[in-house]
């Protein structure tokens, strides 16, 4: 038998269900993004983990020149190495039928006969290279996908200056090339990108490595530590022209899993906490009307001689009852979105399964955020409304006091009319109610507004890369570094404008404790089509000495321009360089190193050498000058500016970047529903007095102006506080967004604070609408027969 | 006073077959029962009856507050009973003027602005200032409601409902919330906008000593009207036992 009191509850509920609906709906969305991105960072770390685990991704790289295979026994000797596996990798281009330009490959050898002790693939289609065959290729996955490649086809590759053709037995995926990125490239592109698995003999004939190898892959055991075993190897391989050994954290793929993840952790530390708070926020507001509004009932049931502590537990179900709705409903909605959103990075990722996992602590502190805060804004009233005797409760209430607002009488006495000044009354009347309301909507907008300004961010920092810094059509990058007149050679291909000569060397940044894996890139004097900018846009005049630092580099290095860098150059003679910082430009993409080209080559003792170039050419030639290029034997890669751009838009789109159209969405919810309740508890507070209006004879419209009037001014003063809030939680989602990769860039941006004070705006015209119906439908009878 | 009945415009409502049913079915409530009454122009008219006998149905249809299942009403030559919404509120906001037992001021104004509420909407007022004299609160129009008696209260809603010179006015059980002095005041300032203004006054009561001040007396009783008297002499306010 249900009692009495818990009857009423549920009716209450059923009563208030709009405005429960909607709190329980703020709650809902700050639980769901809760428990969604937990659940993203959680499962896509699991899947990552399982995955390498399953193909025995090595923990180390060591590439080398050209090292016999008999080193990889003095490799394995290492302490603390596990298993040791040679291998060959080279570059190819790809001709692709129908495509202007070529497409740059990375060829992998496995081994004969088995599988590869480390760094296995994953074939997802057709079969294993047949032993011997040397004609016979895997294709990656996500390339073969992407040019719809079937099984059978044939390939035709340029490799170590040989044209050569293979037939694709296989379609494989592999953990280090979840993200497939051309070496040199700061964009992934799964079109623009391929890897070729081939059997170690035809590797070996093609790059002339018969019982050699160019890249040692080992493994860790367990409990080892990486940067011993690093220096070892590095020992090990020098005199072979190592290349520098380095750590899976390094490993371009993994990096750009890793940031993703790390992104999408730190949003998740970031983002939910804020919504959370404005749905705690609001919970607060809403049960402090609601417990007040009840005042003369909780008179009543004390009369009959119920305690405090019964009438609170009641009041207290009421409000726990609507919090545990949303969060469950948050939960529910949660676990799906999760896994609807990691689907999205699945695709992105070319992850050959996937592990979907729901972090249980998120769910606990989603659901205990609400509940306490509702809680909080239950007591707190309840508090008030003890303090009455059942006696003062069940009389007729006194009218509310409002002489203490009658100063604006004579002031204003001329200029506005009987409802505009009940409207102005109220607001003087209860400046902490009319504040809470504003701080609140300011709070929903400023969510809108940071989250459009992180979409204008996102798109600012394609054009500072691709319209500002990077302004030439296209870029060619050489297989070893060449004379520098191979810039001439360019240059004279008809249809071609201006060439520009670039040096990269890739190379560790070392600034005390604080180490980088990246490189340094040479530019030449004056360049104009890639060039340093700072932070007012101008371009930065590379100085005779030093080098110049992207501001992203320059804070994960801790180092401030005027300071020494020690470069540790991991090429060619491997010179360590000390450099001094000259100044810091402004990056929104990756994380560059610029010097003057001539002082790099001096610093390396190599003159007049470029690793590539970048061009400016008449549209109308390009693709004469495709062909042109693709014959040059130098040529490692081509790769056309709007190519990458287009490629790095589609990453923002699909990634991380995917979460921030659902946070717009989610910040437009919240909004909503604050400007709602605010609208349903000014009416419910004014109910009768707008009934009693109707009755002496005023019209629907004019009834509605003197509850709608003061949300109008409630939303006249959250806007500029919401675009203060906004521009300051601006940074903060900025920062929660921006990777190692790229940086979103915040700021102040009109369009952003206009679109979400619009949203305020529009959300306040259909709650005012809503609530205006319900002034028609309201019953003038037995709203005057009410006392209160 | 109307002393013939020929003329429609000496009218003030004329009611016929007016029937009011609250739910349907097993559950349905019969507020009404068919009624048919005239009311003459300037009439002072007291309505009693037992709680839930239909006299503030009655009321609430012919003020245009709540809308007749069969019959009609009208008033003067206008029916109530095919008017939308939007005349309705015409009718109320032109002819119409409420006293409610809980008074339905608006806090948020002072009682002279309770009563400029009305004057500023309607087409042809009196003075607020004078409105609030007529019923004896001339010293205390700048207060708000907060800071008066229930009494003064009441005698602002009725200065606000007078203040439009209304043809009609209405009250619901105007004394209900009043002890006997204040109440006795407020049935004065009733009379007085009665002999006054020359407005037809129609007063919902349980009170029957209030009926001692009527011109027209209408019983009710289950929906229906059992009988309708007429006061040949009509006594004072102040010889009405509380």
């Amino acid at each position: 038998m249900m009692r009495a009191l818990d009857r009423k509850l549920l009716r209450d509920l059923w009563r208030i269900k709009g405005q429960a609906g909607a709190i329980a709906a703020v709650v809902a969305v700050g639980v769901l993004l809760q428990v969604m991105m937990s659940g993203m960072v959680a499962s896509l770390d699991e899947t990552r983990q399982t995955y390498y685990d399953r193909s025995r991704l090595a923990q180390i790289f060591a590439p080398v020149t050209r090292a016999p295979e008999h080193v990889l026994h003095r490799l394995s000797a290492i302490e603390g190495v596990g298993a040791v596996e040679g291998r060959i990798t080279g570059g190819a281009l790809l001709d692709m039928e129908g495509q202007d330009l070529p497409v740059r490959a990375q060829a992998v050898s496995l081994p004969q006969i088995g599988a590869p002790k480390l760094n296995d693939v994953h074939l997802s289609a057709g079969r294993l290279l047949a032993p011997g065959r040397t004609d016979e290729v895997l294709l990656l996955k996500s390339f073969a996908d992407a040019h719809e490649i079937p099984l059978g086809a044939q390939l035709s590759a340029t490799m170590n200056g040989a044209r050569r053709t293979f037939t694709v037995v296989g379609i494989a995926q592999s953990p280090e090339f979840l993200v497939a990125v051309a070496p040199g490239e700061l964009v992934p592109d799964v079109t623009r990108f391929a890897v070729l698995w081939m059997n170690e003999d035809a590797m070996a004939a093609a790059f002339d490595m018969k019982g050699a190898f160019n890249e040692a892959l080992l493994s860790l055991e367990r409990g080892a530590e990486l940067e011993p075993v690093l220096a070892a190897a590095d020992r090990e391989l020098a005199q072979f022209g190592g290349l520098g050994a380095y750590g899976l954290k390094d490993h371009m793929s993994n990096r750009f899993i890793s940031d993703e993840i790390d992104g999408l952790r730190s949003t998740s530390a970031a983002v939910p906490p804020i919504f959370m708070g404005v749905a705690a926020f609001l919970l607060y507001i809403v049960v402090t009307r609601l417990v007040q509004a009840e005042r003369e009932q909780i008179g009543l049931i004390k009369a009959f001689g119920y305690t405090d502590l019964e009438v609170s537990v009641h009041y207290f179900k009421l409000v726990v009852l609507i919090a545990l709705l949303g969060a469950l409903m948050g939960c529910v909605l949660g676990i799906w979105a999760g896994r609807s959103m990691v689907g999205v990075y699945q695709a992105n990722f070319h992850f050959p399964f996937l592990v979907f996992r729901v972090d249980p602590a998120a769910f606990v502190s989603g659901v205990t955020v609400s509940v306490l805060s509702a809680s909080a804004g239950g007591i707190f009233v309840l508090r008030r409304v003890f303090t009455l005797t059942p006696a003062v409760a069940m009389r007729p209430p006194a009218p509310a006091d409002f002489s203490r607002s009658g100063a604006l009488n004579v002031r204003l006495k001329r200029w506005l009319d009987q409802p505009s000044r009940m409207v102005l009354r109220r607001v003087i009347r209860s400046p902490g109610r009319i504040a809470g309301s504003v701080i609140g909507i300011s709070v929903g907008m400023a969510l809108s507004a940071a989250m459009i300004t992180l979409l204008s961010g996102f798109d600012e920092s394609l054009d500072l890369t691709f319209g500002v810094i990077d302004r030439s059509d296209m870029q060619v990058s050489f297989y070893q570094p060449m004379s520098g007149k191979t810039v001439f050679e360019l240059q004279q291909l008809p249809g071609v404008i201006e060439v520009e000569p670039t040096r990269a060397v890739s190379a560790v940044l070392r600034n005390g404790l604080y180490t980088y894996r990246g490189g340094i890139t040479g530019l030449a004097e004056g360049a104009r089509l890639n060039r340093a900018v700072d932070k007012d846009v101008q371009a930065i005049d590379l100085p005779e000495q030093g080098v110049v630092l992207a501001k992203s580099l320059a804070d994960l290095l801790q180092i401030k321009s005027g300071e020494m860098l020690t470069v540790e150059v991991l090429e060619g003679r491997r010179p360590v360089l000390t450099l001094p910082v000259a100044s810091i430009a402004e990056t929104l993409m990756g994380a560059p190193a610029f010097m003057r080209i001539e002082t790099l080559n001096r610093a390396l003792r190599e003159p007049d050498r470029v690793s590539g170039a970048y061009l400016r050419v008449d549209a109308n030639a390009l693709p004469q000058i495709f062909d042109k290029v693709k014959g040059m034997p130098m040529v490692a890669g081509v790769s056309r500016q709007t190519d990458a751009r287009e490629a790095m838009q589609k990453m923002m789109d699909e990634g991380a970047g995917a979460m921030r159209f659902v946070m717009v969405g989610i910040a437009a919810i919240i909004t909503f529903g604050i400007v709602y309740n605010a609208a349903r508890i000014s009416y419910g507070e004014q109910s009768r007095d707008l009934a009693s209006l109707r009755v002496i004879g005023f019209s629907n419209s004019e009834t509605a102006f003197v509850l709608l009037g003061e949300l109008a001014l409630v939303v006249l003063m959250a806007i500029p506080l919401g675009i203060g809030l906004g521009y300051a939680l601006g940074f903060l989602v900025a920062a929660g967004f921006s990777t190692e990769l790229y940086q979103i860039p915040a700021g102040f941006r009109p369009v952003a604070h206009g679109q979400a004070a619009a949203a305020v705006v529009v959300a306040s015209l259909v709650s005012g609408w809503l609530v205006k119906r319900d002034i028609q439908k309201v019953d003038l009878v037995e709203t005057l027969k009410t006392r209160e | 006073m109307a002393k013939d009945g020929n003329g429609a415009a000496e009218f003030t409502f004329r009611t016929k077959g007016l029937t009011k049913v609250y739910g349907s079915g097993p559950a349905a409530v019969h507020a009404l029962r068919g009624v048919d009454l005239d009311i003459p122009k300037g009439d002072m008219v007291v309505l009693l009856g037992p709680s839930g006998s239909g006299k503030s149905t009655l009321l609430n249809i012919v003020g245009g507050l709540d809308r007749a299942t069969e019959g009609e009403a009208w008033f003067q030559d206008q029916n109530l009973t095919e008017m939308s919404d939007r005349e309705l509120t015409l009718y109320r906001r032109d002819h119409v003027g409420f006293v409610f037992q809980f008074y339905n001021l608006m806090p948020s104004l002072t009682a002279r602005e309770n009563v400029e509420l009305v004057t500023e909407i309607a087409d042809d007022p009196m003075d607020p200032d004078e409105a609030l004299r007529l019923v004896g609160l001339g010293e205390r129009m700048d207060h708000f409601p907060a800071q008066m008696s229930g009494g003064e209260q009441q005698r602002v809603a009725i200065a606000r409902a007078i203040a439009k010179n209304p043809t009609v006015l209405f009250c619901d059980e105007p004394t209900g919330a009043l002890d006997s002095t204040t109440g006795r005041a407020v049935l004065r300032v009733l009379r007085d906008v009665n002999d006054k203004l020359g407005a037809t006054v129609m007063i919902v009561t349980h009170a029957a000593a209030t009926a001692g001040m009527a011109h027209r007396v209408i019983n009710f009783a289950d929906g229906a009207i059992r009988s309708v008297t007429t006061n040949d002499t009509r006594l004072d306010p102040d010889e009405i036992k509380w």
